[in-house]
């Protein structure tokens, strides 16, 4: 139809040109650049050596603070009051002082420092002082730290989901967690930031009088479809332009950076040519983790496995998937948001329709780390079907492996969901966008579905 | 002669109130028809069922004899009373959009667009953004997107507001324009002295009904209170003896040299009647009967209807 297809260029081209579009396209990726690169340059900066005095008046504790590349300690039996007033004068970067205390074993200590002290300093003392405090206690109470240590033990569980037809599959619970979270959220933000775009587009029209010269060449569905659809594509606009972008920042970055990141870099490259790598070490056992990975064999493997998780996952169901719950939740929200915008004058006087629309999205992010939790349990199934929780909800479960039965219902009512929706919004709108003045109730709404168009 | 639109038996209620009450008239082609009524009446209403913005509960519009279809849009052209642009978009850019959604191709509706815009001089504000005009000057290309598509019908909702007198003259001449050119004009007014200078019928809505149609002329002859105006001077005798019952004086005033007088005829008198009793005793300088403004009409009847609703 040619008339929709001009009003969806109006609408991506206006918004597109827009400064605000143009700084959020390159301040996104900027900032998510940041989050991966800012560490890596942080890890990079060559930090001065900390020097802490230390003085422990108990003796029991100065000896287990070990000198590090970044922390050294000066063990000295002054007066803390005198040190505590020269710190800069003598070098020191911060004062440790544990007093003795009345209690056997001593677990108050002060750290002296002009400002507020470095966290990594803060932490190290911390967890030094703890672990000692701990194995005083334990001797103490008379248990050898050495059995408590064989007691100690780390559990790497390698879940192994078995479908149907007994094939076996390494699974990761935690990618899977991660991914479908990750996933979610995304559909999330997208339905919140474009639908709220409709709605504010709906209203401008209604507030600069335009919507009435329009509605005399088009007929007001089209003009809402053409909105919703338009917006639409600047979203996925934004969406595809964030991705590559980051992309090109963080290895054009990193490859600047580091050669020792280039170097796993290349690694990883190597492996995405040679899957036959992958399967063949597919099969082992994953190393613990907190092992050290010295050998670039080891690391190797790690990340062989890591790529064995990833293609654990069924990302040939779950990116198509993923596409359609981004477009029918938006498709069904974007609709209700144009209903909203279409009834009021302002976007003050929005909040009273918001609620009912705004719940049940927040509700779906809300619930997603219980679905994550027990994603085959009844909570998880009835979200997972209904078209206002569903393209959150499902997208939390799919990692996990749905059945197809349960897809199969959740797709079919998210369409019919989205063709409801669309067509009740269009049905507010064309009564709404005329009129003028009063705040409408809920009642009025329902009369206005009524109406004949 | 076919009537370019025709409105038939037309109801539309809303929640509360009935907007259109069986409302039926018929616009003759190639006319201005005045479109009058308080405010509230239902002319809006009836404009967007004409428009196919809404649709009417029962009742039929006949566009050129047949009914009114939906690709008909291209043929209307509608400049509604609530009117605005797109503030931030630039006039150019936003008068191609509007034209497009008529109907025109892009280059038929960059051609036309152009010739308008020198037409109203107003070239020079292509490229600018629609809130850098000013009220009148918005007015102005919101009037040419309502006519670029070369509409057969076209319908103008208090066009003169936001104009001053000088280009509400120009605009005047612009829709007389487009009439001679062989457009049908719904116009639609508060605006009294317009509605005089340039429709040929009218329609008055009351409480969602048409209370009165008719060509302006015909109604003024048919709603004239015959009442005369008579100048003179030398007049010796008082006028209210001289004329005795036939004719009543309603009101007469002295000037320097002469002396003007409203009189009314009482039913079964004449004109002549007055003048041939004047004649002996008055030298008349002037003499005209007074025909009611569309605005006396107006008021007029829209006081009788109220009244016989109660």
């Amino acid at each position: 139809m040619g008339k929709i297809k001009l009003i969806i260029l109006r609408e991506y081209l206006t918004r597109v040109r827009k400064k605000s579009f143009i700084i959020m396209t390159i301040l996104g990726p900027l900032l998510m650049a940041a989050l991966f690169v800012v560490p890596v340059f942080l890890a990079q900066l060559e930090g001065d050596t900390k020097t802490i005095a230390i003085v422990d008046e108990t003796g029991l504790f100065a000896p287990k603070f070990k000198d590090s590349e970044k922390l050294h300690f000066e063990i000295l039996n002054e007066d803390p009051e005198s040190i505590k007033l020269h710190l800069t004068d003598r070098g020191f970067y911060a004062l440790l002082h544990i007093p003795i205390t009345e209690l056997s074993v001593p677990n108050t200590a002060k750290l002296y420092a002009n400002g507020q002290p470095n966290i990594i300093v803060t932490g190290y003392v911390r967890e030094t002082m703890r672990k000692e405090i701990e194995s005083l206690k334990l001797s103490a109470s008379g248990i050898d730290p050495e059995i408590l240590r064989s007691i100690k033990s780390t559990v790497n569980l390698l879940t192994i989901r078995v479908d149907e037809g007994g094939n076996e599959q390494n699974s990761s619970t935690e990618l899977s967690m991660v991914v479908g979270y990750i996933g979610g959220i995304l559909i999330y933000f997208f339905i919140f930031m474009y639908g709220a775009q409709v709605m504010r587009g709906v209203i401008e029209e209604k507030t600069n009088r335009i919507v009435e010269v329009i509605v005399s060449s088009v007929k007001p569905f089209q003009l809402m479809m053409g909105k919703i659809i338009g917006v639409a594509m600047v979203g996925l606009t934004q969406f595809v332009l964030w991705v590559v972008f980051t992309i090109i920042i963080v290895t054009s970055v990193l490859s600047v950076f580091s050669a020792d990141i280039n170097a796993f870099r290349s690694s990883q490259l190597q492996l995405e040519k040679d899957p036959i790598i992958m399967y063949d070490s597919g099969g082992e056992t994953i190393q613990p983790q907190n092992q050290n990975m010295e050998n670039p064999e080891q690391i190797n493997e790690a990340v062989v496995a890591i790529f064995d998780q990833i293609n654990s996952i069924a990302f040939q169901l779950i990116l198509p998937m993923f596409l359609f719950y981004f477009i029918g939740g938006y498709l069904l929200y974007g609709a209700l948001f144009a209903a909203i915008g279409s009834a009021v004058d302002n976007e003050t006087d929005t909040q009273q329709f918001m609620l009912p629309i705004t719940v049940p999205l927040i509700l779906s992010i809300m619930v997603a780390q219980f679905i994550i939790i027990n994603p085959e349990g009844p909570l998880a199934f009835w979200l997972s079907i209904i078209p206002l929780t569903s393209p959150v909800v499902m997208m939390v479960r799919l990692p996990f492996g749905v059945h197809w039965v349960d897809i199969t219902l959740s797709i079919t009512l998210m369409i019919a969901g989205f063709l409801f929706a669309t067509w009740l919004a269009g049905r507010i709108y064309r009564t709404g966008i005329l009129m003028y003045g009063k705040k409408p109730s809920y009642k009025e709404l329902w009369k206005w579905l009524r109406y004949r168009s | 002669m076919q009537p370019a639109i025709e409105a038939q038996h037309i109801i539309k209620d809303f929640a509360n109130h009935r907007a259109l009450d069986d409302v039926s008239l018929s616009v003759p082609e190639q006319q201005i028809f005045g479109l009058l009524g308080p405010n509230g009446a239902g002319k809006t209403t009836l404009i967007r069922i004409i428009n196919q913005i809404t649709a009417p509960d029962s009742g039929e519009i006949l566009f050129n004899g047949r009914a009114l279809r939906s690709d008909d849009v291209s043929q209307i052209g509608y400049l509604p009373e609530e009117r605005g642009l797109y503030k931030k978009m630039k006039v150019g850019e936003q008068a191609m959009y509007l034209a497009q959604l008529k109907g025109l191709s892009a280059n038929e509706a960059k051609q036309r667009l152009k010739s308008w815009f020198e037409k109203f001089d107003i070239m020079n504000w292509w490229n600018r953004k629609v809130e850098e005009l000013s009220k009148g000057m918005q007015q102005k290309v919101q009037f040419i997107v309502t006519v670029v598509h070369e509409p057969k019908l076209m319908i103008f909702d208090e066009p003169f507001s936001g104009f001053d007198p000088i280009n509400v003259n120009l605009l005047k001449d612009h829709i007389l324009d487009l009439k001679n050119n062989g457009a049908t004009i719904i116009f639609s007014t508060h605006n009294m002295a317009s509605v005089e200078e340039l429709c040929d019928n009218i329609a008055l809505i009351h409480r969602s009904k048409t209370i009165l149609q008719g060509s302006v002329d015909g109604l003024k002859k048919q709603f004239k209170p015959d009442n005369f105006e008579i100048v003179y001077s030398n007049g010796k005798s008082d006028l209210r003896q001289l004329l005795g019952e036939q004719f009543m004086v309603l009101e007469e005033s002295k000037k320097e040299h002469e002396t003007i007088a409203r009189i009314h005829l009482e039913p079964g008198s004449d004109a002549n009647q007055l003048i041939a009793k004047l004649l002996p005793h008055v030298n008349i300088h002037a003499f005209r009967e007074i025909l009611p403004s569309m605005n006396d009409i107006f008021i007029s009847q829209v006081n009788k209807n109220e009244r016989s609703n109660g």
